[in-house]
């Protein structure tokens, strides 16, 4: 039992189903981050959880309480939206404040809840301005306010960096994980930035089509995601995807794959699993993320297995700390991340280096990782 | 919207410029006109006027026209004046138009925020009401008004003018509240507010310029309804509207043109006055929900 738990939760439309079989446990402290492209269904589950609508079927429980059919004001969450929802006709103290009244908390006791949350989040000089006259940080850290103040077991935050341009939507992401850190509270985050995803989380829900993709740590998300999806939904830029041939040579398995002047590329796969070599002699995808695929120099100091070959260079993108260099390989452009002072040029031949470790395996019919 | 009639302005030339306002300066003397005629023809004696200067100002000001038709002009039996009929009306108008403001609010607010099943097709029903004619309802509405035993009185014409005017004023706050925020109800849901309270602390408070709106709507057309004043209320009842009638047809005597134009001013004077009062926010609330921002 976990302290929130999402038990084949599944929502319909009428006849369309949006969210199917649901099936989360969140622990208490715990930073769960809903993650995927829009329509996936990340802000009808997050809705369902704080009760703004119905489950079709299966269970929602808090602290093993049962909350289908519970009302908002009942489950003890607290919620921030993308669009803060800030009521306008009232100042930031009373925005913060006007769920304990509803609550039926003495006007002293809300003053003190108010004031320490106001010098949490550095908004004690806003407590007299009208929500039209803050600006989107300040508005940001007023619905967190009005979050933090009735001191839930839950948080729920909907896309709450979204509108916010990029710089402060850096420095908002640090302050809310610090706030998680430091108070050690529960959180159910939505977004479809998959940086966000990974900074933030203590566990990811990667979701499409209504569909839970994968749910890990950020790690094992990035690392090894379970299919085509996530891979490529996770991580910027996207993971490369070479088609190779399997081929088992010995003890070793080879992946198989040519450099653009045709030549065979012939890469030794790192610890074999079962599985991966009973597709010898079939073409499978192998997925490498940019940092493993990098210049002889930069490649991983750690790594025990790193295979090299020579291919063309067609583009090079500085990126200041990191150089993006694209080149073909089995006929697939890749992006490989290089040292910011590499001397890859375009159209010049240059060496690269795999981290095998990290190279990882999809069969291309069922797009599942192979395990 | 400012910034597009600012560019139209620097654009346009001098000369078209002047034309404009020589044309608008026209309009606004066309449209002044009748009122001049009223005003200066209420404060002459009769004898000016039959002598036939209907144009001209009064050699001889007087307010015994206005004070005439206020409290002593013969209209029912009595000679009482306007006066009695004014507060007639006030008294049909201030609860009429109260109670369908409020329930047309909560109305809209149902329709946008606590939709149902059928929700649109009730809408599309109550919206109907803006489009059936008066006289349509006249006789049965009467029969209505004689079982619920309000013939004849103040109340029943309140009832009468409270459900014409839910269409109106459902339509208002609809689409005014349409485009209010869900996440603020949403919010408020979530801090614990109900049904009432949500409608009272949040979408109220940001409801000014619609109310204002839905108010001189609804206060324009009740107070200038004539129709309905002149079937539902009867004698001493009758509103100022019918009263006036009464007052500029009655046959007996001579016709007292500076009284009846007194009298004419006054029947417009609180509608003109909601005007004056709320009429850059009825502007304003027009344009709220069709331009963003
Ligand atoms: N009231 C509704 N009736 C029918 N379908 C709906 C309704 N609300 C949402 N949906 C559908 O449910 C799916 C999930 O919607 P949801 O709002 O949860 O997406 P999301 O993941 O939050 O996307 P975004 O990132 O754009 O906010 C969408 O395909 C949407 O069309
Ligand atoms: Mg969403």
């Amino acid at each position: 039992m976990g302290f929130l738990d999402i038990d084949n939760a599944t929502k319909s439309y009428g006849a369309v189903e949006v969210l199917h079989k649901v099936d989360i446990a969140v622990e208490e402290g715990e930073f769960l981050v809903l993650v995927g492209p829009s329509g996936c269904g990340k802000s009808t589950l997050l809705n369902m959880i704080a009760g703004l609508e119905d489950i079709t079927s299966g269970e929602i429980r808090i602290k093993d309480q049962v909350m289908n059919g519970v009302h908002p004001s009942k489950r003890n969450i607290a919620m921030v939206f993308q669009s803060y929802a800030l009521y306008p006709n009232m100042t930031v103290g009373q925005n913060i404040t006007f769920g304990l009244e509803m609550h039926g908390v003495p006007k002293p006791e809300r003053d003190k809840a108010m004031a320490d949350v106001a010098k949490l989040l550095q908004i004690e000089q806003l407590l007299d301005r009208k929500p039209g006259q803050l600006s989107g940080g300040q508005r940001q850290r007023v619905a967190m306010g009005r979050a933090l103040v009735r001191n839930p077991d839950v948080f729920l935050f909907d896309e709450p960096l979204s509108n916010l341009d990029a710089k402060l939507r850096v420095d908002m992401r640090t302050e809310i994980k610090k706030l998680h850190q430091n108070l050690g509270t529960t959180i159910v985050y939505v977004t479809h930035d998959q940086i966000e995803a990974l900074t933030l989380s203590t566990r990811i829900a990667v979701m499409n089509g209504g569909y839970v993709q994968q749910l890990g740590t950020p790690k094992e998300i990035y690392d090894t995601p379970a299919n085509l999806f996530v891979a490529t939904f996770m991580g910027s830029p996207s993971m490369n995807l070479l088609p190779v041939k399997i081929v088992a040579e010995g003890d070793t398995l080879l992946a198989e794959t040519t450099s653009d002047a045709g030549a065979p590329v012939r890469l030794a796969v790192h610890a074999p699993s079962d599985a991966l070599k009973s597709f010898a002699g079939q073409t499978v995808t192998m997925g490498v993320r940019p940092e493993a695929l990098t210049d002889v120099d930069g490649a991983d100091q750690r790594s025990t297995h790193v295979e090299r070959f020579s291919n063309t260079v067609t583009v090079t993108e500085p990126a200041g700390s990191d150089t993006f260099v694209t080149t073909t390989i089995g006929g697939v452009e890749c992006i490989a991340r290089m040292r910011a002072d590499t001397d890859a040029r375009p159209g010049q031949p240059s060496e690269f280096a795999v981290n095998m470790e990290k190279a990882i395996f999809f069969d291309p019919k069922t797009e599942d990782r192979i395990v | 919207m400012s910034i597009a009639s600012q560019d139209a302005g620097i654009r346009t030339g001098r000369v078209a410029r002047t034309f404009i306002y020589l044309v608008l300066l026209l309009f606004a003397l066309f449209y002044l006109l009748p009122l001049y005629v009223m005003l200066v023809n209420s404060v002459k004696p009769l004898s000016e006027i039959t002598g036939g200067g209907m144009m001209s100002l009064p050699q001889v000001w007087t307010l015994e026209p206005w004070a005439k038709a206020w409290s002593t002009a013969q209209i029912g039996v009595e000679p009482t004046g306007l006066r009695p009929y004014f507060w007639n009306s006030i008294s049909m108008v201030v609860p009429a138009v109260a109670i369908s403001t409020i329930l047309g609010a909560l109305n809209g607010y149902v329709l946008t925020k606590w939709r149902f099943r059928g929700d649109t097709i009730l809408f599309g029903l109550m919206l109907f009401a803006c489009f059936i004619p008066f006289q349509i309802v006249l006789i049965p509405m009467a029969a209505v008004l004689g079982t619920l035993g309000l013939s004849g009185t103040t109340a029943g014409l309140v009832l009468v003018h409270l459900v014409y005017g839910i269409g109106f004023s459902t339509l208002y706050f609809r689409n005014y509240y349409a485009v209010f925020p869900t996440e603020l109800v949403r919010a408020a849901q979530i801090d614990g507010a109900g049904f009432f309270r949500i409608f009272w602390r949040i979408l109220l408070p940001s409801s000014g310029p619609i109310s204002v709106v839905c108010v001189i709507w609804q206060f324009t057309n009740i107070w200038n309804d004539f129709l309905f004043g002149a079937s539902f209320a009867s004698g001493d009842g009758a509103p100022m509207t019918v009263a006036l009638n009464n007052l500029v047809q009655s046959s007996t005597g001579v016709k007292e043109y500076n009284v009846h134009f007194a009298g004419a001013i006054l029947a417009a004077l609180p509608t003109l006055l909601v005007y004056i009062v709320a009429g850059r926010y009825f502007v304003r609330g027009l344009m709220a929900g069709s331009v963003k921002g």
